[in-house]
């Protein structure tokens, strides 16, 4: 008689690391298959160039859940999350602009700027973080169901109604329009600044297909303003080693509890009987049996690829058909010589932070305007990293790595993706940088680029998208992945999702991992 | 008005903050940037260099330079091998500790012994009898601590592997860009680290080596806000923070013992007779009156207090050391001493002076804790000290 798992997880991503790190500590028998040869998923360390180890996909972490960190103890199993604390963006016209971590430098830059802005700056992040503050005990809920509650739902809404009641009518008007308006519309009524108005509003559109002029953007820099480190909300760090340390310390505490974890272990089907998941069939034909099984890939893997369809009720199937993805994001990383120069740039420190190409708002809906019509941009937005000058173990002593976030890449790109294509936008990317740090050309020693036909085809994200599904309003909290489907269950029973296509969505956050198990430790799985 | 330390002309045109503080008599910077987080993770994660100058340094030598150092100190330097370091506290006759620092055997019967506080008149006045010289060496050695889990890659190409292979609590003499620099494997982080002496005419020389050498890896200047963070996280005691030394005070309560500084280790009862023996062989015998620990405020214990406020938690983002009780039930069993956010860690990390009885690893306890100038009680588990302890400290 073959091991039968009290759960089996399938995808060893952050999520599904940390769904299993939460199985075992409550004394499941859990079992976490992972296609690759290295766990982590989206969050992994490489070296894809020797002595040069890229934090290939995601690249900071901000969001991951404080009680995660806690419960899971990760600063034993190597959590290190050193802060980045200033942005930097270099402007067409050889100006720039440079947020630092001190208040009163900040200040001093902005009034160069525009002297109202400078006042208004700090008034805003008091703002946004009241929101954030207002909107966080969402984060650390399971969904309630609003459209048929049951008992638990019902209390949980009482909850929320009691918390919203709680907010005074200012922060309820602003929550209002933070949710329905354009990132660029909700900072006009604050900056006349237009460079502070893009670097702003960039924390709207990453991860989705929408421009800084697209509704709805508004909500999303929030959901970048909910990050918190250390009891401070809207801090944004970086792992030592890269993000692939954040989920070796998750993984470190699922084998601590007795978890175990298998690399290159790609699952072809979940195997349903009466309707019941009993397990999963590997590629390969080893049939792993399980109580229960989780999936942490996103919805379209979850139930349309694992899933023999005919399992489905139709109108379900036909509501994950229509979740959207719409990948608009690519990334690419570079093996450097030495450090870039950015002439524009008043003090080398700042290149130990984030360095923002995003010179002006009509820069970045540009850059939409492109993708729109299903062309990459060919002067994309760039999120640009160089996680060498924080972390020095990261490339060989006086070299450097460069982790560059580029939107916009189209998933469905005119004529599709290839190998000519993936270079053509390789080299978009480095032209544009290239425009604001001349001569970053002659220092690339390698250059890995990654669009969202690859992100699907190397990490399994469906159609590139970052977050397993935009993070619009139509696709979070109650609704994501579908409006009654978002309590991490399934229509076929014993089968669970943990992935970032639930609540509460993309991003190291751990979120849904840890959701998820404590609805089945709930259910008595 | 403190006097400058042989690095200051560096020292001070780094320091961006114009934070400093005075140390023994010397300007020592607080933080060298705005804000000190960044230097406390270069010594966490990279390296830094931290100016250690105004410690009070002593020469011990002559025919009975050891049968002193064994009379004054609790440990038994006996064992200090030429090459070695050993750490050790001394205590008045009633077995109150007076100080702490570090023991070298250079040569032999050549010692160099470290201090916080000026010690030439208690090592002289022990010394009655004996054939030995104490020197004050304080203003002849400057000294910097090159501290941080990248350390030893630093050293090593400065100094050649030999030196950076140092064991740990040992000494070598070494040649660092053409200057003679005695290096010890030691430090006040709990981290992989060395502690260099050096003549005060090569100090600059050397601190821009040192910066020159470590710059691809990101070593940088750090002031005491960062250290004392870091000691805290290695469980290290602050004089004049968690105990007073008994020189300083009249008053027998403030005063304090090994045993219930957690030292007892150091105390070596069975070497022959040493100054306080008596006292700590009574003390042993009955048992300490008290026990210092760590303690693990618990988050969530202190976020609700903050959310009975509607606000959020509230941590302190560098270390205190204004003592606060600490209860358990509604009875106060001791006192918090110093405490910090340990950003790597992701705890509330407090040293704690408290009955024997509590001192179980695990105990729940509550601390003081203050928001918004109302008292509430937080919760905090008794810990085991050190709170971090990396393997690379020792390797």
């Amino acid at each position: 008689m073959a091991e039968i798992y009290d759960a089996v997880i399938i995808g060893g991503g952050h999520n599904g690391l940390t769904c299993a790190a939460y199985l075992a500590r409550a004394g499941r028998k859990v079992l976490v298959l992972e296609r690759r040869h290295i766990l982590g998923g989206a969050a992994v360390s490489e070296q894809i160039y020797p002595g040069f180890t890229y934090t290939v996909c995601s690249y900071v972490v901000s969001l991951l859940r404080p009680e995660i960190i806690r419960d899971l103890e990760l600063p034993r199993h190597g959590l290190q999350i050193l802060p980045l604390d200033s942005s930097f963006v270099p402007m067409e016209n050889g100006d720039h602009l440079a947020l630092w971590s001190d208040p009163a430098t900040t200040r001093a830059e902005l009034q160069r700027h525009s002297k109202r802005d400078a006042d208004a700056y700090p008034e805003f992040n008091q703002m946004m973080y009241k929101m954030g503050f207002a909107v966080k005990p969402i984060l650390g809920m399971v969904p309630p169901n609003p459209l048929s509650p049951g008992v638990d739902d019902v209390r949980r809404l009482v909850e929320l109604g009691r918390h919203a009641k709680g907010l005074d009518a200012r922060t309820f008007q602003q929550l209002t329009k933070l949710m329905t308006m354009s990132a660029t519309d909700f900072l006009d009524e604050w900056f006349e600044c237009d460079v502070l108005k893009a670097l702003t509003a960039i924390n709207g559109i990453i991860g989705t297909m929408l421009g800084p002029r697209s509704p709805g953007t508004a909500y999303v820099m929030l959901h970048h303003f909910m990050g918190e480190l250390d009891g401070a909300f809207t801090v944004w760090g970086f792992q030592k080693g890269g993000t692939g340390a954040v989920s070796n310390a998750i993984a470190g505490a699922a084998r601590q509890h007795g978890a175990v974890l298998r690399c290159n272990a790609p699952v072809a089907q979940v195997i349903v009987r009466n309707g019941q998941a009993v397990g999963v069939a590997l590629e390969n034909g080893e049939e792993i049996h399980a109580r229960t099984v989780v999936s942490g890939l996103d919805p379209r893997q979850t139930f349309l690829k694992l899933l023999d369809s005919r399992q489905l009720p139709s109108e379900f199937e036909t509501a994950i058909n229509n979740f959207k993805y719409r990948g608009s994001s690519g990334k690419v990383n570079l093996a450097l010589d030495g450090l870039p120069t950015f002439p524009s740039m008043p003090d080398r420190a700042l290149l130990q932070g984030m360095i923002e190409i995003c010179p002006s708002v009509d820069f970045v809906e540009r850059a939409y305007d492109d993708a729109k019509y299903g062309e990459f941009s060919r002067r994309p937005f760039l999120d640009v990293l160089i996680p060498s000058t924080i972390d020095p173990t990261l490339a060989p002593p006086g070299k450097h790595v460069m982790s560059i976030f580029v939107q916009y890449a189209p998933y469905k790109l005119n004529g599709g993706w290839n190998a000519q294509q993936r270079d053509a936008f390789g080299d978009a990317v480095v032209n544009t940088l290239e425009e604001f740090a001349p001569g970053i050309k002659k220092l690339i020693l390698h250059r890995q680029v990654l669009s969202p036909w690859d992100l699907e085809q190397d990490f399994g994200l469906a159609e590139g998208n970052i977050f397993h599904g935009e993070l619009t309003l139509d696709q979070i909290f109650f609704l994501r992945p579908t409006a009654g489907w978002a309590k991490f269950r399934t229509p076929i029973r014993n089968y669970y999702q943990c992935g970032s296509g639930t609540h509460p969505g993309g991003g190291i956050t751990g979120g849904p991992g840890r959701l998820a198990a404590m609805e089945i430790l709930r259910s008595g799985k | 008005m403190p006097r400058p330390t042989p690095f200051y002309s560096r020292t001070a045109a780094l320091c961006e903050s114009h934070s400093w503080q005075e140390w023994s008599g010397f300007l020592s910077a607080n933080m060298y940037e705005l804000h000190h987080l960044r230097e406390y993770y270069a010594i966490r994660t990279a390296a830094a260099l931290i100016d250690i100058s105004p410690l009070y340094k002593y020469l011990v030598h002559g025919p009975d330079a050891l049968k002193l150092l064994n009379r004054v100190m609790t440990r038994d330097i006996a064992r200090c091998a030429v090459g070695q370091v050993l750490y050790t506290p001394w205590c008045d006759e009633r077995g109150s500790i007076i100080d702490d620092g570090t023991v070298t055997q250079l040569a032999p019967g050549r010692y160099r012994v470290t201090a916080a506080d000026p010690s030439l008149r208690w090592f002289q006045d022990n010394a009655t009898g004996l054939q030995v010289q104490v020197e004050d060496i304080s203003d002849s050695l400057a000294a910097l601590a090159l501290q941080g889990p990248l350390a030893g890659e630093i050293l090593q190409q400065l100094a050649g592997p030999a030196i950076a292979q140092l064991k740990y609590f040992r000494h070598a003499a070494a040649v660092i860009a053409g200057m003679k620099v005695s290096v010890t494997r030691t430090g006040y982080t709990g981290d992989l680290g060395y502690e260099l002496w050096a003549d005060p005419a090569d100090a600059e020389r050397l601190w821009d080596a040192l910066m020159a050498a470590g710059q691809p890896r990101l070593l940088r200047a750090a002031g005491q806000l960062a250290l004392d963070m870091v000691r805290i996280e290695a469980g290290l005691l602050l004089v004049a923070v968690d105990f007073i030394s008994s020189k300083k005070t009249v008053f027998d309560v403030q005063k304090s013992t090994p045993y219930e500084l957690g030292l007892g280790w150091t105390v070596m009862l069975d070497k022959g007779n040493f100054v306080g023996r008596a006292a700590l062989a009574a003390e042993r015998e009955r048992g300490a009156a008290w026990a210092t620990v760590g303690l693990d405020v618990q988050w969530e214990s202190l976020e609700q207090i903050y959310k009975r406020y509607g606000m959020p938690i509230h941590l302190p983002e560098t270390a205190w050391s204004n003592a606060v009780p600490v209860f358990s039930d509604d009875i106060q069993i001791g006192r918090a001493t110093s405490g910090t956010w340990s950003p790597l860690l992701k705890k509330y990390v407090v040293l704690a002076r408290i009955q024997p009885q509590y001192a179980k690893p695990g105990t729940r306890v509550s601390m003081e804790a203050t928001v918004e100038a109302q008292r509430h009680m937080t919760e905090a588990r008794v810990t085991a000290l050190p709170f971090y302890n990396p393997p690379h400290k020792r390797a």
